[in-house]
């Protein structure tokens, strides 16, 4: 295994050498051709029919730039004329909904048998990456939807469950993902939520809070416990129907950001749901939840990247426009030395992001990278947004400007999916490993 | 009848772009410059999809004459359902000096050897203006052309072509095999989804040479200067209707 790098840790070291051989030499290997952010050529070089040996991380097969131009073509034309009137009246707007579905963007990485697009993790990422440059609402019910709901039914799922759920998923049925109460967030596997065995079926109660997607969800996969004696070892996932009897959504929370998404506490007053049910085996919910979240936290840093360039590129024409003192506030050195700031932390939070989706679309080891891409991206959005409204003053602070919106936004990313504090503590564990000898 | 339709898509520079003139004022700068598909190809593209949808036609064939980077157009036309492509491959000063009538003796040659049915080209490229490609296709051929079209209908062997004319609109019924060319109204182009980026990529794109096709390139225009329009000059407001027309003859111009 040829190694390129320079550190010497005994742990696994991040070199794409082996990775890019296998890679389709088909077609140009294009980077990402943004058009207002950094000056990428459109093609790489070197391009006599093959690929370049260690193409930068900003390369994307074909396919992946025509998904990336097509989203972000849609988001801007489909989306982003709902995104205020979404925020003010914290409401998601169905015909949006309908058009996710309707451009296979709910199902990204889900076979085309059952109606998905059959596309790879990498590709998931890139459409959150450009829906959250419009709309972070929008990216977190998608990146839900396909890095947690589809994700467990694809790996977990019995043939049966595959059949019922999985063209539902990425056609026109939501998903949401049950873990958290209100006496168990971080400490997830204090969760209190009960499964009580009966026969061939078990009886569910306990109540849930702050689950995304809920108002509009039509499956809900439900962490509870059947056994709390054996401690989180008890933990099993649960597929329920929306019209499940006993199953209550309650009314959403009045949020400070992401208002579009809704966040809602659920009852469960003896909710009965059948053994075939069970998604996996029973006393495994454990370990199911912990492994689907290190990679939906992929996702969020990926969504936390589209927000701060989303509000980036919303920024930088208007302090290239606006003059004071005779010159553009673009030219003060002051305001070039803050934007380049921001411009370099937002381009390493991105390449942290795609870094960690190579890794795991590698099958290589990639948890201690995804908890810093998603830590350092969530940090990332919230100095830039902050940043933003500084930089363009006073109508920075107004709602007429659509910056105050992703500063609102931002802010649950250091919380959500894995606080800032159990990313770092995660990390720590890693790297303490790394220096057993 | 092969039931074929040709679809002519090209690549230009991407609509929102602002467009820099050369500092040598012998074009636009085109390095480094975000390309997409001309939006009136878009046009012609998703009628004939939808033609096809409607099972009024076989087949779509998506053509685009350029270089390499053509073929990310074609995938376009193949990611909103066209079924197959051709990259008539031309580069360098060849693709410097490529204009409607060597465009239309390609398509016209093209047409002969697919057994090409029914023609749609956008009505111009947002890049030249020129409006001229469609009209020497079927000329080139003899075939009737619908230029203008915003809205087309299969009736038969013929088609009733609704066309946009300073005038109105007017109708026409021609036969096939026509040229058609898409005006704006024709239709609203679809989004490629996912899935569709996806099949697309199984689809297969040929590769031709305009040799191949007995055309020769070689073209009668030069491009002498590019440059900028003049600066938009600041208006004058003027009282009432004396004054207006007593600034007019000052100006010469009435």
């Amino acid at each position: 295994m040829d190694t390129r790098c320079e550190n010497s840790v005994s742990s696994p070291v991040d070199c794409q050498s082996v990775r890019q051989i296998s890679r389709p030499p088909w077609g140009a290997c294009q980077s990402g051709l943004r058009s207002r952010t950094t000056s990428a050529p459109a093609v790489a070089p070197n391009q006599a029919g093959g690929a370049v040996a260690f193409p930068p991380l900003q390369t994307y097969s074909e396919e992946e730039s025509m998904m990336r131009d097509a989203v972000r073509k849609y988001a801007q034309e489909r989306i982003a004329p709902f995104v205020p009137m979404m925020d003010e009246n914290s409401a998601m707007d169905e015909e949006v909904i309908r058009s996710l579905f309707e451009q296979g963007l709910m199902g990204v990485e889900i076979d085309p048998e059952y109606g998905g697009t059959g596309s790879s993790f990498f590709s998931s990422i890139l459409v959150i990456e450009e829906l959250a440059k419009v709309d972070p609402s929008v990216a977190v019910l998608c990146d839900i939807q396909n890095t947690l709901i589809n994700t467990l039914f694809v790996k977990l799922g019995t043939p049966a469950q595959k059949e019922k759920y999985l063209s539902r998923l990425s056609t026109d049925m939501i998903g949401s993902f049950c873990l958290s109460e209100a006496e168990s967030g971080s400490d997830a596997f204090a969760l209190k939520t009960r499964a009580e065995k009966h026969k061939d079926y078990f009886v569910i109660n306990g109540s849930k809070m702050w689950i995304s997607n809920a108002e509009h969800a039509g499956v809900f996969l439900v962490m509870a416990n059947v056994d709390p004696s054996a401690g989180y070892r008890g933990i099993t996932c649960f597929i329920v129907d929306r019209d499940t009897p006993g199953l209550e959504i309650c009314k959403k929370e009045n949020k400070l950001g992401l208002r579009a998404s809704s966040t809602c506490p659920l009852n469960f007053d003896n909710v009965k749901v059948p053994e075939a049910n069970i998604l996996g085996e029973v006393g495994h919910g454990y370990k199911y939840a912990i492994g689907m979240l290190n990679e939906g936290r992929i996702g969020i840093a990926a969504q936390m990247v589209g927000l701060a360039q989303g509000c980036f590129d919303h920024t930088v024409p208007y302090t290239r426009q606006r003059v004071q003192f005779g010159k553009r506030i673009f030219d003060f050195q002051g305001m070039q030395h803050q934007i380049a700031h921001v411009a370099t932390q937002i381009e390493a939070a991105r390449l942290l992001t795609y870094n960690a989706a190579r890794l795991k679309e590698a099958g290589r080891p990639f948890i201690k990278e995804a908890c810093m891409a998603k830590y350092f991206s969530s940090e990332v959005a919230t100095l830039t947004t902050s940043k933003c409204i500084e930089w363009m003053g006073g109508v920075g602070f107004t709602k007429d400007y659509p910056i105050e919106k992703y500063y609102r936004d931002c802010k649950i990313g250091t919380i959500y999916e894995g606080t800032t504090n159990v990313q770092l503590s995660t990390m720590a564990k890693f790297i303490d490993k790394e220096y057993d000898h | 009848m092969s039931g074929r339709v040709l679809v002519g898509v090209k690549r230009v520079i991407d609509y929102a772009v602002k467009i820099r003139v050369k500092p040598d004022n012998t074009g636009v700068v085109t390095d480094g410059v975000k390309h997409s598909m001309n939006p009136f190809c878009e046009i012609a593209v998703e009628e004939a999809v939808k033609l096809k949808e409607k099972k009024l036609v076989k087949e779509v064939v998506a053509v685009s004459c350029g270089p390499q980077q053509s073929q990310e157009t074609i995938r376009t036309a193949l990611a909103m359902g066209a079924d197959r492509g051709i990259h008539v491959e031309v580069s360098g000063n060849d693709y410097e000096t490529l204009g409607p009538l060597q465009v239309s003796k390609i398509m016209a040659a093209l047409a002969k050897k697919e057994d090409a049915q029914i023609i749609i080209l956008g009505k111009q490229a947002i890049d030249d203006d020129c409006n001229q490609t469609g009209q020497m296709t079927a000329a080139l051929l003899d075939w009737p052309q619908g230029t203008f079209a915003s809205e087309v209908t299969l009736d038969g062997d013929k088609i009733k072509v609704v066309r946009e004319i300073d005038g109105g609109l007017e109708t026409i019924k021609i036969n096939t095999p026509a040229v058609l060319t898409a005006d704006l109204r024709l239709n609203t182009p679809r989004y490629a989804t996912l899935p569709n980026i996806m099949k697309a990529k199984k689809k297969k794109i040929a590769n031709v040479k305009p040799a191949d096709l007995g055309v020769n390139l070689t073209s009668k225009l030069e491009v002498l200067r590019v440059e900028d329009p003049p600066q938009r000059q600041a208006g004058m407001k003027v009282e009432t209707v004396e004054d207006l027309v007593g600034k007019l003859k000052e100006l010469g111009k009435v």
